[in-house]
C-alpha cells in the first residue's frame, strides 16, 4: 500500500518585525493605567490590553505587539505566544463588522447553516474571508453561550439571537 | 425564552424580572447586600465556612465537589496573600445560566464574592468573564463602581474592619479556560494551559498564592446561604445535592430557558414535557445530553417513565451527570453521529495542545469521523474510535481529554443504529 504524505505548513507564518511602536492617546493611556493597576504582577494585564490594542489599530499588528512588549516588560516572542493561543486575538487584518456564527449543537439543531450559508450568500464570501472592501469578515465559532436563543451570531461583541435567514438579510444591511 | 423557578420560591433568579433589576438600589431594596452585613456583624470566618459546609452545596460549575470542603482547604497560617476568582468563563457547550445571573443580577455575585472573600481572608479577586460575554464584563464595572461608591467595597466596607477589592477580567476565546488552573494561568498572561495537581489552587493557585475558584451560580448561591442558614437552604434540595439548581435548556423544546429547580426535582420527563412545554413541532424526543456537552447522552427510553430525579445522584443513577446543567434536548430527526461528530468538533478546537493524548486523540477523532460522513467509513471504524477514545479518557492532562471521549462513549453504546448507518455507506 503506497502512503501519501502531506506537505505540513507551519500554523504561524514568519513575521518581520518593524521598529515602530505603537502610540495613543492620552485617553487610550489612562484605560491601560487602569487595567495595569489591577494586578501585582503586569503581564497579568496582557489580554486586557491586547483587546484595546485591536480595538485602536484594527488587529495585534507588529507595532502593537512591540508597544506590548514595552508597556508589559516582556519579550516580543512573550506576546506572540500568547496572542497565537487565544482565538479572539487576530494577528491579522480582520473586517471592521467581524461575523461569528455559532455553529455547536444548540444552534446546528435550530439551524445555524442555513445562517452561515445565507451570510455567506449576502456577502459573497466564505467562511474565513474578508470582502474586498475590508469591510466584513465572516467566521464560524464554537459555543458563545445564547443556546436557549439558537441559532445566534456575534457581530463584533454584539448579540443577534433567534435568527431566521430573513433577519440575517436585516441586521446586515442596517449596519453602517 | 423563560427565565423563572419551578417546584420552588425563586432563590438566585428572584429579581430577574425586577425593572433596573442591576442597580444597586434595587438589590437593596429586595434583602441585597444582608448577608454581608449578617457576616461582617456577628459571624466570623469559619462560621461562614461552616454554614456553607452545612448547606451542601456543590459547585455548580460542572464538577460538583463541595463548596464549603474547597474553601476549608485554604490554608489559614499562609502568609501570602489570598485569592477568590470568580469562573465566569462560561463556555459549556449548552450552557447560559451564568450569563442571565450577570446580566440581571450583578449585585448578587458581588456579595457572593464579597463573603467567601472575608470567610478566605482575601482582599484582592478577580471575575474571569469569557472574551466574548464583553458586555457583561461593562455590566459588571458598573456594578462594581455602584458598589464601591456605596461602602461595599474598597476600605472599610459598612464601617468594618474588612476590606476587599474586587476586579474584572477578561478572557479571550478559549473554553479550556473554565478549567480552573487553566483559567489561573491566562488570569497570570500566559497561554491558558491547565496546571499540575497538587498543589490545588487552594494550596497554590494564583500568583503560587492560596486561591479559591468558584463558578458564578456557585457564589451567587452563597448569600441566600447566609440568611436562611446552611441548614434551611440544604433542605431545598436533597441530603446530598443542597438548594436550587439552575438548568440551561435548549435545543427542540417549545420553551427553552434558565429553569431554576430544587435539587431533587422530580422528575425529568415532566420537566421536559410539562414545564418546557413539550417537543417542538409536535415531534417525538430521542434525546438529551443533560448537563453540558462534556455529559453522557441518554435515550428517551432512558427517561420517559423512569422517574429520574435531578440531581447529582439521580442523574448518575440514570446514566448520566448533572454537569453544568446545560439541558440540550433533541428530536426524532437528529442523527446522534451528526451531533456527536458536531461536539467531537467543538473538542478539537478547544483542546489547549498541552499534552498529546488530548491534542492528537482529538484531531483523529474528528478526522475518522469525516472519513465515515464522506461514506470512507472501514467496518473497523467504529472499534478504532472506541479505542481512541479510551487512550484519551483519563490519560489526558485535564478533563477535556475525558469530556471529549464521554459523548462518543455514551453515543455508540446508546445509538449504535445512527452510527452503523453511516459505517454503510461505504
Amino acid at each position: 500500500m503506497s502512503q501519501q504524505f502531506s506537505q505540513i505548513e507551519p500554523l504561524y507564518q514568519p513575521v518581520t518585525m518593524p521598529d515602530e511602536v505603537a502610540e495613543f492617546s492620552s485617553e487610550v493611556e489612562a484605560e491601560i493605567e487602569w487595567h495595569l493597576a489591577k494586578y501585582p504582577v503586569i503581564r497579568s494585564a496582557i489580554l486586557p490590553l491586547m483587546f484595546i490594542v485591536q480595538r485602536e489599530r484594527g488587529y495585534l499588528d507588529p507595532p502593537g505587539v512591540n508597544y506590548l512588549a514595552k508597556r508589559l516588560k516582556l519579550r516580543i516572542t512573550d506576546i506572540w505566544e500568547v496572542a497565537t493561543f487565544y482565538s479572539m486575538i487576530h494577528t491579522k487584518p480582520i473586517g471592521k463588522y467581524h461575523v461569528q456564527v455559532c455553529k455547536t449543537l444548540s444552534c446546528k439543531l435550530l439551524g445555524s447553516e442555513k445562517i452561515t450559508e445565507r451570510c455567506s450568500k449576502k456577502l459573497g464570501i466564505r467562511v474565513g474571508e474578508t470582502t474586498e472592501d475590508g469591510n466584513f469578515s465572516l467566521s464560524e465559532v464554537e459555543c458563545l453561550g445564547s443556546c436557549g436563543t439558537a441559532p445566534m451570531f456575534q457581530i463584533n461583541f454584539d448579540y443577534y439571537e433567534n435568527l431566521t435567514p430573513e433577519k440575517v438579510d436585516q441586521i446586515l444591511e442596517s449596519l453602517p | 425564552m423563560f427565565i423563572g423557578a419551578i417546584g420552588c420560591e425563586p432563590l438566585q433568579l428572584r429579581r430577574a424580572h425586577l425593572e433596573s433589576s442591576r442597580s444597586v438600589d434595587v438589590y437593596r431594596r429586595h434583602g441585597g447586600y444582608e448577608a454581608i452585613k449578617k457576616v461582617l456583624d456577628t459571624m466570623s470566618p469559619d462560621d461562614v465556612i461552616n454554614e456553607v459546609k452545612k448547606s451542601q452545596l456543590r459547585g455548580r460549575g460542572g464538577a460538583g465537589f463541595p463548596t464549603g470542603m474547597k474553601w476549608s482547604f485554604v490554608p489559614k497560617d499562609s502568609p501570602k496573600p489570598k485569592y477568590v476568582v470568580c469562573n465566569a468563563d462560561e463556555s459549556e457547550p449548552g450552557t447560559f445560566k451564568d450569563r442571565y445571573l450577570m446580566e440581571r443580577d450583578p449585585h448578587l455575585l458581588i456579595e457572593g464574592i464579597l463573603i467567601a472573600a472575608y470567610a478566605l481572608g482575601a482582599r484582592t479577586n478577580y471575575i474571569y468573564t469569557r472574551g466574548e460575554y464583553k458586555y457583561l464584563i461593562d455590566i459588571m464595572d458598573v456594578a462594581l463602581d455602584e458598589a464601591r461608591a456605596a461602602g461595599l467595597l474598597g476600605e472599610r466596607i459598612l464601617e468594618t474592619e474588612f476590606c476587599c477589592e474586587i476586579f474584572t477580567h477578561t478572557g479571550a476565546g478559549a473554553y479550556i479556560c473554565g478549567e480552573e488552573t487553566a483559567l489561573l494561568s491566562s488570569l497570570e498572561g500566559q497561554r491558558g494551559h491547565p496546571r499540575m495537581k497538587p498543589p490545588f489552587p487552594a494550596v497554590s493557585g494564583l500568583y503560587a498564592s492560596p486561591t479559591v475558584v468558584n463558578n458564578v451560580e456557585t457564589l451567587t448561591a452563597v448569600p441566600d446561604i447566609i440568611k436562611m442558614g446552611g441548614d434551611a437552604y440544604q433542605k431545598l434540595g436533597t441530603e446530598k445535592s443542597g438548594g436550587t439548581k439552575l438548568w440551561s435548556v435548549s435545543g427542540h423544546v417549545n420553551r427553552p430557558g434558565v429553569y431554576e429547580l430544587p435539587m431533587g426535582y422530580d422528575d425529568m420527563e415532566k420537566f421536559i414535557f410539562e414545564d418546557c412545554q413539550g417537543i417542538s413541532n409536535g415531534k417525538n424526543l430521542k434525546a438529551v445530553i443533560p448537563g453540558g456537552s462534556s455529559v453522557y447522552i441518554m435515550r428517551a427510553d432512558q427517561i420517559v417513565g423512569k422517574d429520574v430525579r435531578m440531581d447529582y445522584e439521580g442523574l448518575v443513577a440514570a446514566g448520566s451527570m448533572v454537569g453544568s446543567g446545560g439541558f440540550i434536548v433533541m428530536d426524532e430527526t437528529v442523527d446522534v453521529f451528526e451531533s456527536t461528530k458536531n461536539l467531537t468538533e467543538f473538542y478539537k478546537h478547544e483542546s489547549c495542545g498541552w499534552c498529546t493524548p488530548c491534542r492528537e486523540g482529538t484531531d483523529w477523532l474528528v478526522k475518522i469521523f469525516e472519513r465515515i460522513d464522506n461514506g470512507g467509513g472501514h467496518p473497523e471504524d467504529a472499534q478504532l474510535l472506541l479505542d481512541l477514545c479510551d487512550n484519551i479518557e483519563g490519560k489526558s492532562f485535564c478533563p477535556l481529554g475525558d469530556a471529549a471521549a464521554w459523548p462518543i462513549q455514551s453515543a455508540m453504546k446508546r445509538f449504535p443504529e445512527d452510527f452503523e448507518r453511516h459505517l454503510a455507506k461505504n
